[in-house]
């Protein structure tokens, strides 16, 4: 019984693995343009919308008060989804998930020697690495999002939220398909590459018997499910197949379907700059005649009630999964999505992982962040994600400060020591002293070099003017007596 | 007015011209200053960095220092939005109800420099000549923290012989974020690069902001790269009287 | 697994069991907009800058009678000769001078090889150029509007509203039905953030406004 998030397990601590990330030209310069251009239209819907902060308002009390009551919501969605039809499971964790899955397939498609799943975008899924378990259990996932199967074909990871290649340019997408499409004459155009995806999914669609599925709402009130998309592939998934299995994080319930007014508005514009995607699909358990004779949904925790317990830490829950603060974090835009070393990448990835999974290397995610405050300003729920992150720095160090390794640690003592000297008038001016002796060692000129320590870090690729002889406290004095004087 | 000033340790320490600045514009503008001595840090560099436990005394001892003031001047955006956002939950946090009300009745009496001024006080021109070209960059604190909005620019607009020149993607971030220049050098430089750029592009003579913090930083890359933009707290443009730079 | 459940709505309950209820329900605010503020005129004019934006066609109509005219005129532009319709489409909407395939739940392999969907819709919401099917008489069935690759959807202009809290108000009492919203034809930005219309669904969308 454990919480899984990805692949994290194997992750580098973010400082580490942003290097490396830093160091792929091509890679930032594809994440700069993608970014830069969703930030755009971004902008541009949300200062069309005169009742945008209204919106996120209501927004961010709706989930508030979903979550304080988040037990009774989910009752209430499983009774109407299986008075409609559905079927609804519940998964503690990844592996309860991914069984469950695994087993309604294989009841599915009893005799069938080779069997596949159509797939609509789900991270949901990604988090509990469904495909691998497919795959182990000899069923064949087809991803079928555009970005997906790039990522699947590539046996890459997403590295964004809602454009989950964003990371690979058109040159890299011909090559993949060229190659798992069979298809050497396509080319770099990506009217070429999307008609190559249609034409190979289109077969699929229609014959592979078992749809899966993630959800953005599912509503207490209906007990019906919503997928926002754009391609089509969601509608596809989700009508063709005669079996429909959705994965569905616990915190993705809404009260009611007139909240759907609520987030059908801001999470297009969030998202991907577009008043209203082209396509939302709804539907409640099974509709006769149309659609899959058999709905099952899967609930699952995975480490989100863990989230509940403290109040700032619950906020996290209340994310939409827009992406907009990804666009929006400057240090994202330098990195990419890997570096965060989780499917959840961004600023909400930087307090997501975490909380889901405590890690070691997701104890540096809570310090990837400059609390510029970008991601906060953007956010359609207003989870103040900048606090998060300093919260959670708080439990590190807390975490850090209760181990003899920890105590003794040079950022501690530091921190021990400064803190020592602010609380003193007179050992604070020693310490001011202390340091514009002791810099001697490190002055070439009116510039500090080669500091050692933490301090390392700067006058590695900064330079940094010497400190003065004179603070402000001693003009200030010197100042004072002239004046007496 | 009688203005108390809470310069920031790091200005008092690396950039006591700043100081200085702040205390001959409020001087000139007929303004008694105060600056108690005994006064040291907000406690933002060890909040922020999550050491929570160690900040409060740092908290307590400013409000003991600035209970009684007039108004307090703060020539830090973050220093002032580490104040504004953090010191109502520590304080409740603590359970003590007269610290408590300390901080509630001190914060609306806490500003920032230039808030200070055009807000506050509501004076644009100080009386100050600068004739060069200066780029401003907004700081992420002053900006999606204390909504300075256009306070300082209205400021600098009255500066005598000053050219003001926008700089592209403005509300970016500089990478400095305290301890996160450090932890995360590489990443911090690559996106202070981004912002020198920006700077160096609109062919300004001097760079200013609010924070010496985003200064420093700025300054670190500017310099290494050889360039000969100079970095400059928006106090000194404020206080200056033409003299050469 | 049945114990899956109880564990996991214990860990909520333990979680939130004490917490104090910010608000309930009912107290939640909604200052944002939930109604129009356009008259008919200006309401219908954005729908058709919002779906022309979106790479919508448009076949304006007056009267009834002349909708299978518009129908005919789409499949002329499009190329197309025959129409898909569920069987309570209204006969005296159709084209007369095509061929009309009549869905009586018609095989997926058949759907797939017709190249033109035409239904009705529940209601449109100008502000996004959204219109809203919930797959019932005329609107046809999910795969129905799906398979073809030219979507023509007949909407009265009555049933146009100005912004989404409208349109869900409108479509309430359908909220247990299968729903499908349609903004513009499918499309993705997912290579290099260029946006290419039609990838699985329709790739061509005409809308045939018609009525006061």
């Amino acid at each position: 019984m454990s919480v899984r998030v990805g692949k994290t397990d194997r992750a580098a601590a973010f400082p580490v693995a942003a290097k490396t990330a830093l160091k792929n030209d091509q890679l930032r310069a594809n994440v700069r343009r993608a970014t830069d251009t969703i930030r755009g239209k971004r902008a541009l819907r949300v200062e069309e919308m005169p009742d945008w902060q209204q919106l996120r308002d209501t927004a961010s009390a709706i989930k508030a008060h979903t979550l304080r009551h988040l037990d009774e919501y989910l009752v209430e969605f499983e009774k109407n989804c299986e008075l409609a039809g559905g079927k609804v499971h519940w998964a503690r964790d990844a592996d309860e998930a991914n069984a469950i899955a695994i087993g309604l397939i294989r009841q599915y498609s009893e005799g069938n020697s080779h069997v596949e799943v159509i797939k609509v975008k789900t991270m949901t899924s990604d988090e509990v690495q469904m495909n691998v378990a497919l795959e182990a259990a000899g069923i064949t996932p087809i991803e079928t999002d555009l970005a997906d199967m790039i990522v699947q074909m590539g046996h890459d990871e997403p590295s964004h939220i809602v454009v989950p290649a964003l990371h690979r340019n058109r040159f890299e997408v011909r090559d993949l398909f060229r190659e798992t499409m069979h298809r050497p004459e396509l080319t770099a155009e990506p009217e070429d590459l999307t008609g190559a995806a249609r034409a190979y999914l289109r077969e699929r669609f229609l014959k592979v018997k078992i749809g899966v599925s993630g959800a953005n709402f599912a509503i207490a009130e209906t007990g019906g499910v919503c997928v926002v998309e754009s391609e089509g592939n969601g509608r596809m998934c989700l009508t063709m197949p005669d079996v429909l299995i959705s994965l569905i994080g616990v915190e993705k319930v809404i009260p009611r379907f007139e909240d759907l007014e609520v987030f059908l508005q801001l999470l297009p514009r969030s998202a991907t700059g577009e008043r209203m995607n082209p396509y939302n699909s709804l539907w409640c358990g099974v509709h006769a005649g149309d659609g899959p004779k058999a709905f099952h949904v899967i609930l699952l925790d995975n480490g989100r009630t863990k989230l509940l317990h403290d109040e700032m830490e619950r906020e996290t829950l209340e994310c939409i999964r827009c992406g907009a603060c990804l666009n929006a974090c400057p240090v994202y835009r330098e990195t990419g999505g890997h570096a965060y070393g989780s499917i959840y990448s961004g600023p909400i990835g930087a307090i997501l992982s975490p909380q889901l999974q405590s890690l070691e290397h997701s104890r540096s995610l809570p310090y990837a962040s400059t609390l510029c405050g970008a991601c906060y300003e953007v956010c359609p729920v207003k989870i103040n994600i900048p606090e998060i992150l300093i919260h959670l720095r708080g439990r590190v160090v807390r975490e850090d400060q209760a181990t003899l390794g920890g105590k003794l640690a040079v950022e501690n003592l530091a921190m021990q020591g400064a803190a020592a000297a602010f609380q003193s008038q007179r050992r604070y001016e020693a310490a001011q002293r202390l340091a514009q002796a002791g810099q001697m060692l490190f002055r070439k000129g009116d510039q500090l070099e080669n500091l050692p320590g933490m301090a390392g870090g700067w006058t590695k690729y900064r330079d940094l003017k010497a400190i003065p002889k004179q603070s402000f406290r001693d003009w200030w004095k010197s100042r004072s007596k002239g004046a007496s004087a | 007015m009688r203005i108390s000033l809470f310069v920031a340790c790091y200005n008092d320490t690396l950039f006591p011209e700043t100081g200085v600045a702040v205390t001959r514009v409020l001087e000139r503008l007929g303004h008694t200053v105060e600056f108690p001595l005994a006064q040291t840090c907000c406690g933002q560099m060890h909040y922020n960095t999550g050491y929570h436990r160690e900040a409060v005394p740092l908290v307590r001892r400013f409000v003991e220092m600035f209970r009684d003031a007039e108004v307090v001047c703060v020539p830090s955006a973050s220093c002032v939005a580490m104040m504004r956002e953090h010191y109502l939950m520590m304080a409740e946090a603590e359970n003590d109800s007269a610290f408590l009300a300390d901080v509630k009745s001190l914060l609306p009496r806490v500003f920032e420099f230039s808030e200070l001024l055009a807000n506050r006080l509501q004076t644009e021109d100080v009386g100050a000549t600068f004739a060069h070209s200066v780029t401003y960059h907004p700081s992420c604190h002053s900006l999606r923290m204390l909504h300075v909005g256009d306070a300082p620019v209205r400021l600098l607009r009255q500066v005598r012989g000053l050219t003001l020149l926008e700089l592209p993607k403005k509300e970016q971030c500089c990478g400095f974020g305290g301890t996160f220049a450090v932890k995360n050098a590489d990443v911090s430089v690559a996106m202070l690069a981004e912002k020198q750029g920006c700077v160096v592009e609109t062919g300004a003579e001097v760079v200013t902001a609010l924070d010496n913090s985003c200064l420093m930083q700025i300054y670190g890359g500017l310099h290494r790269a050889g360039s000969a933009v100079r970095t400059m707290h928006i106090a000194e443009i404020l206080a200056s009287e033409g003299a050469a730079l | 697994m049945s114990d899956a459940r109880e564990v996991i709505l214990g860990r909520i309950r333990a979680a939130v069991g004490g917490a104090p209820d910010r608000v309930a329900y009912d107290q939640i605010g909604r200052e944002y907009q939930r109604k129009g503020s356009l008259d008919r005129e200006a309401c219908l004019h954005l729908l058709k800058d919002r779906l022309l934006d979106y790479d919508s066609e448009i076949l304006e109509v007056g009267s009834e009678a002349e909708i299978g005219g518009a129908v005919e005129e789409a499949l002329r532009r499009a190329g197309e000769h025959s129409v898909l319709v569920a069987e309570a489409f209204p006969k005296n909407w159709l084209p007369s001078a095509a061929e009309v395939v009549v869905d009586a739940a018609l095989a997926t392999e058949q759907l797939d090889g017709l190249g033109t969907v035409l239904t009705t819709c529940e209601a449109a919401v100008a502000a996004t150029g959204t219109i809203i099917l919930v797959h019932e008489g005329a609107q046809g069935r999910r795969a129905v509007t799906l398979l073809p690759d030219h979507h023509i959807c007949v909407l009265a202009r009555q049933q146009v509203v100005e912004t989404v809290p409208e349109a869900l108000a409108a479509i309430s009492s359908s909220r247990r039905m299968a729903m499908t919203t349609i903004s513009g034809p499918s499309a993705t930005s997912d290579i290099e953030m260029t946006r290419i219309r039609g990838v699985h669904g329709p790739r061509r969308l005409s809308v045939v406004l018609y009525g006061e």
